[in-house]
C-alpha cells in the first residue's frame, strides 16, 4: 500500500455504450478505490452522457453499468465534477443525471451530493491541480 | 439508386453526421444508431444543422440505442422517426444499398 496520497483524476470524455471507455474507466475507478487516494472524477464532453438516468439497455443486449454509478460513494468517491458546458451543448441539466450521494459519517451519516457543476475554466483548474489523470 | 446511410457517431466528438449530411442527395435516407442517436435529440449544439437537413432527406434513429442510453422519444426532434429493430431491417430491405459513415 502506497504511503503517498495522490491526487487521481479520472477524466470521462466518452459516452456509453459506443466504445468501451467508460465501463472501463468505471471498472478502474473502483479497483482504484481500494489503494486510499484522493481520487476525483471528470466528465467533460461526451463523458457528461455517462450519468443520464433511466439507462435502459435490454433493447441492445448489452450490460447496463449505469446504476453502478451510484455505488461509488461507498467506495469513498465524493468528488465527481460534471462541465457545464458540456451539458448545455448536448441539451441537457443536472435534472437529467443521475443523484450521486455519499454518506458524511462526520456529520451523523448525512447524504451528500457527490456532483458539483463546474465551468470549463473550473475544469481546467482542476486538471492542473491533479497530480496523476487517467484518461478515458 | 436509393441509398440507407447510417451513422453511428456522435457528433460532438466525430465529423461523421456533417460528412453525411453534406454530400447526401434530396430524398436520402439517414439512420442515426449508437452514438449517432445524439445528434437526434433537442436542444444540441447540433440540433440547427440537424432540422436544416430535415428539409431535404428522411432521417429515422434506432429507438433500442435511444433507451440504453436514457433518451426518451419526447426527447428527439421533430420530424426524426424513431424505429426499432425491425425498421431498421425494413429501412435496408427497401433501399437499394446501406452506406455506412464510420
Amino acid at each position: 500500500m502506497s504511503e503517498t496520497i495522490k491526487k487521481f483524476l479520472y477524466l470521462n470524455r466518452k459516452a456509453p455504450y459506443g466504445t468501451i471507455y467508460a465501463w472501463e474507466s468505471l471498472e478502474v475507478v473502483l479497483i482504484g478505490a481500494a489503494f486510499d487516494q484522493d481520487v476525483s472524477l471528470a466528465f467533460v464532453d461526451d463523458g457528461v452522457y455517462q450519468l443520464i438516468k433511466d439507462q435502459d439497455t435490454k433493447g441492445i443486449g448489452m450490460k447496463n453499468f449505469s446504476p453502478t454509478y451510484t455505488a461509488l460513494g461507498d467506495y469513498e468517491v465524493k468528488k465527481v465534477f460534471v462541465e457545464k458546458e458540456s451539458l448545455e451543448e448536448r441539451g441537457l441539466t443536472l435534472d437529467d443525471l443521475q443523484h450521486l450521494v455519499w454518506e458524511d459519517e462526520d456529520d451523523d451519516w448525512a447524504e451528500k451530493d457527490s456532483i458539483e457543476l463546474v465551468s470549463r475554466e473550473e475544469m481546467t483548474a482542476l486538471m492542473e491541480d491533479a497530480e496523476v489523470v487517467f484518461s478515458f | 439508386m436509393s441509398t440507407l446511410h447510417t451513422v453511428n457517431k456522435s457528433p460532438f466528438e466525430k465529423s461523421s453526421l456533417d460528412a453525411c449530411l453534406s454530400r447526401v442527395g434530396a430524398g436520402a435516407n439517414v439512420l442515426l444508431l449508437e452514438d449517432g442517436v445524439y445528434a437526434a435529440t433537442k436542444g444540441t449544439a447540433v440540433e440547427p444543422r440537424v432540422k436544416q437537413a430535415l428539409d431535404s432527406v428522411k432521417l429515422f434513429v434506432l429507438g433500442p440505442d435511444l433507451m440504453a442510453r436514457g433518451l426518451s422519444e419526447d426527447r428527439v426532434i421533430d420530424g426524426i422517426s424513431v424505429v426499432d429493430y425491425a425498421g431498421f431491417v425494413d429501412l435496408a430491405a427497401e433501399n437499394d444499398k446501406v452506406q455506412a459513415w464510420l
